[in-house]
Order: C-alpha cells, then sequence, then structure tokens
C-alpha cells in the first residue's frame, strides 16, 4: 500500500528550463539569484497544491474578442487556440485553471505602465481563464498579438506571443510561459526564447498551425500542448 | 515520453490577467485560527523594490491540513480556508497577505514540519519563479525541529526563512518577510 501523500514530483530534465542568469535578457542582470538553491525532498507542501475545480477562481472567460459580452469587436486576424494540459506520463490534467494574457495586434498591453505608442483597442483587454476539461483540453478565441519593442537592447523586438500561466496538480508544478506562433522571423533573436537551452525543448514552445482547426470564414486555428511535471509513486522506505 | 513545457519569464505586464484583489485575503471565506499579516517588499540586487512581481503564497490550515486531496491524514480541514493567496507588488515593491497562522502535523513518514507557508515569486527578470518558505520567528521550538531549517547550516541564509514579528493591528499580528532576489541578505530559495 503505498499512501497517496507519498507522491513526489520527478526531477527537472536537463536543457528543458532556463537559468536564471541569462544577461541577453538584460532583466535578469539584477534579480537573478546567486546562490544555489537549497536542495529540498518533496514534502506534501511541494505535492499538494490550489486546487479550482469548484469554479471559484470565476467563470471560464474563452472570448477574448469582445471587451464585454455582445460588446463590440476587437480588430484583428481572429485565432482559435487550443490543446490540452497534460502531464510527462501523456495524462490528462483535468480542471486545472489556466490563465493567459496578451497583447493586441498592434503589439501593445491593456496596462497602465506599456508606453509602445501603439494604438489601444478599447474592444480589447487581452485577458482569459479556464478550466481545463475531462481530457485536459482548453480552447480559446482571440486576435492575433501584435510583435512590439522592447528596450532589451537597441531596436529589439519581441516574438509575437501569448502568455499562459497554469497549476498543474501541485504546488511544484506551477508554471508560466509563453507560447509563440510558427515561422516568427523573430523568434530567432529573441532573448526570452532563446533561454531554453535545448533547441527541442525551445521548439515545444512554438504553436502549429492546423488548417482542420480553423473555422471556415471566421478564424485561423493553432494547438498547443502543454506539459506539466509528472508525479511517481515512491514507496515508503523502510516499513 | 513528453518533457515538461519549458518556463518562461511572466513580464511586466501581467495585471492584464493575474491581478486578482481579492486574493491576497486568505481568511474571506471565514477561516479558523490565529489572524495573521505577513508583508514584506521585494528587492533587486541594487536594493531597488521590485515593483512588477506576484507572490503566491500555499499553506496549510490552521489544524496543519492542506486544502487537495492528497493530504489524506487524519485531520480536521477547515473547508472555509482554501490554503492559496496572491498578490501583485505595488509602486514601492510591497505586498501582504491576510491569513491564518500555518498549524504543524506530521508527515506520513513521522516527521513534523514547522509551521510555514510556501512562497513563489514571479517576476519580470526572472525567467523562471523562485520558491522560498516563511517560517514564524516566534515559533522558536517547532524550527529549531524542522528538517529544512536544521539543513541550512549557514545562520545568515537560514534567518532569510523567517518572518520576524514586527507590529499588531486590529488584532492581527503582522509578519514582516522581505524577499532580496540577489546579493547582500539574498533570500534562500529552494529548487522544488
Amino acid at each position: 500500500m503505498i499512501a497517496r501523500s507519498r507522491r513526489r514530483f520527478g526531477p527537472e530534465i536537463p536543457g528543458t528550463q532556463p537559468p536564471y542568469d541569462w544577461p541577453d535578457y538584460t532583466s535578469t542582470i539584477k534579480r537573478h539569484p546567486t546562490r544555489e538553491p537549497l536542495a529540498i525532498a518533496h514534502t506534501l507542501s511541494e505535492v499538494t497544491g490550489p486546487t479550482f475545480e469548484d469554479g471559484w477562481a470565476g467563470a471560464d472567460l474563452v472570448d477574448l474578442t469582445r471587451a464585454r459580452p455582445g460588446g463590440p469587436e476587437a480588430v484583428g486576424q481572429r485565432i482559435i487556440v487550443t490543446g490540452r494540459v497534460i502531464d510527462e506520463d501523456g495524462r490528462p490534467l483535468r480542471n486545472t485553471l489556466v490563465e493567459i494574457w496578451q497583447a493586441n495586434p498592434a503589439g501593445r498591453y491593456h496596462h497602465r505602465d506599456d508606453q509602445h505608442d501603439a494604438p489601444l483597442d478599447p474592444n480589447f483587454t487581452g485577458g482569459g481563464h479556464f478550466l481545463t476539461d475531462d481530457e485536459g483540453r482548453w480552447r480559446f478565441l482571440t486576435v492575433r498579438p501584435g510583435a512590439y519593442p522592447w528596450r532589451n537592447t537597441y531596436n529589439a523586438w519581441r516574438a509575437a506571443h501569448i502568455h499562459f500561466s497554469i497549476f498543474g496538480p501541485g504546488f511544484a508544478s506551477r508554471l508560466i510561459t509563453q507560447m509563440y506562433f510558427p515561422g516568427d522571423p523573430l523568434l530567432e533573436t529573441d532573448p526570452v526564447y532563446h533561454a531554453i537551452p535545448e533547441r527541442t525543448a525551445r521548439e515545444r514552445l512554438i504553436s502549429t498551425y492546423e488548417a482542420d482547426l480553423s473555422e471556415a470564414e471566421y478564424a485561423l486555428g493553432y494547438r498547443w500542448d502543454i506539459v506539466m511535471r509528472g508525479r511517481f509513486e515512491t514507496p515508503m522506505e523502510g516499513r | 515520453m513528453p518533457i515538461p513545457t519549458g518556463s518562461q519569464t511572466i513580464g511586466p505586464f501581467f495585471r492584464v490577467e493575474l491581478d486578482r484583489p481579492a486574493w491576497s485575503d486568505l481568511t474571506r471565506e471565514g477561516a479558523s485560527g490565529t489572524a495573521i499579516v505577513i508583508e514584506g517588499t521585494v528587492f533587486d540586487g541594487d536594493g531597488t523594490p521590485v515593483p512588477d512581481a506576484m507572490l503566491e503564497l500555499w499553506q496549510a490550515d490552521a489544524n496543519g491540513h492542506y486544502a487537495h486531496p492528497d493530504d489524506d491524514r487524519p485531520l480536521p480541514a477547515d473547508l472555509h480556508f482554501r490554503g492559496f493567496g496572491r498578490v501583485c507588488t505595488d509602486d514601492a515593491g510591497h505586498y501582504a497577505f491576510r491569513t491564518v497562522l500555518p498549524g504543524a502535523a506530521p508527515e506520513a513518514d513521522g516527521t513534523t514540519q514547522a509551521p510555514h507557508a510556501n512562497l513563489t515569486i514571479f517576476a519580470r527578470g526572472l525567467l523562471k519563479r523562485v520558491v522560498t518558505r516563511i517560517y514564524f520567528a516566534d515559533q522558536a521550538a517547532a524550527n529549531a525541529h524542522d528538517p529544512l531549517l536544521r539543513s541550512v547550516s549557514d545562520e545568515r541564509v537560514r534567518r532569510t526563512l523567517i518572518a520576524q514579528p514586527v507590529a499588531s493591528a486590529d488584532g492581527l499580528i503582522v509578519y514582516r518577510f522581505d524577499v532580496v532576489l540577489q546579493g547582500e541578505g539574498e533570500t534562500a530559495f529552494l529548487a522544488v
């Protein structure tokens, strides 16, 4: 008999996660920790985490093309983005909370601190959230985000992206990341994207265009699957 | 086997979706126990406050029970406490959670950790989150037996894991827990 509380998350796979110290992204220079993090054996504190299945994070918000339901539509190329949240063993993660946010098609965020001189669209706020279904699936409708300039280096532009925040099964699985678009030439130089060391792991951040997901005369379809750390059972030692 | 998705920075504009002011108060559903405030400032390596960080708290209730199905220990569960909080730093890099003092209960292997809250920090300039724990200075007896605290031999490092009671306001104990991302007084972060 293995107690449920003995489930543990697997170790990080080398090359799949960015370092803290990555000077190509200049904001890391004064913000990256310098000491090695303390090793810790997972306890209930790490293997448990917040659950959202009773809907306390609010009703799903999956249509970003209107700032309010029934209101006027945002300007931009409509896209459908869909995928699954699974773990390392391919098991679907159901009822996990996914939160997303993005710039508008002009490359500007609906945010006080975004000073990029590009138009805001009153019909686009750029945030959404939803729970995955029983198969770990999620889907939302939005307008394609634009690339935008940032002051990391002279004439630097972020590759177009959508931010994703995902909880997964425990505190140890908490993940915030970004989804990119296939064929974006800015990916060649984007230092945030290139912070993932291994090419195969990096390319997992790029969605794929799938004609079957597109809706005729309405919106283009993209697929992106998210893989969270998996848990494995450990026998009770010495019993 | 699919490999886990890589982390990317939260960036500076996360408030578009992630700012949920109500989530800074973990007691809002009527939690039982000793109500407390945990507050502090997030600093960078120059000692400059970080105004674009998001902090999340995950902790047990006053009985030491986590609101999660994998905590199957025979403990009373506070059904009015979810154990999860979130707050974004303000322009001065300051944050505050209202919560209850977490309890302590033995794990399946018989060890008991001192009361603590698990804290994770996301910010522009962090390509992946950092994780730490908040222990409480006035739980000295429990802290002395805590496996993690005991594993940290450098007193200056261990001290960064311990919140100090600094005031009492409206009957609440206020604990201060600053987060130093880099350099002098750098917070002890955990490899989870």
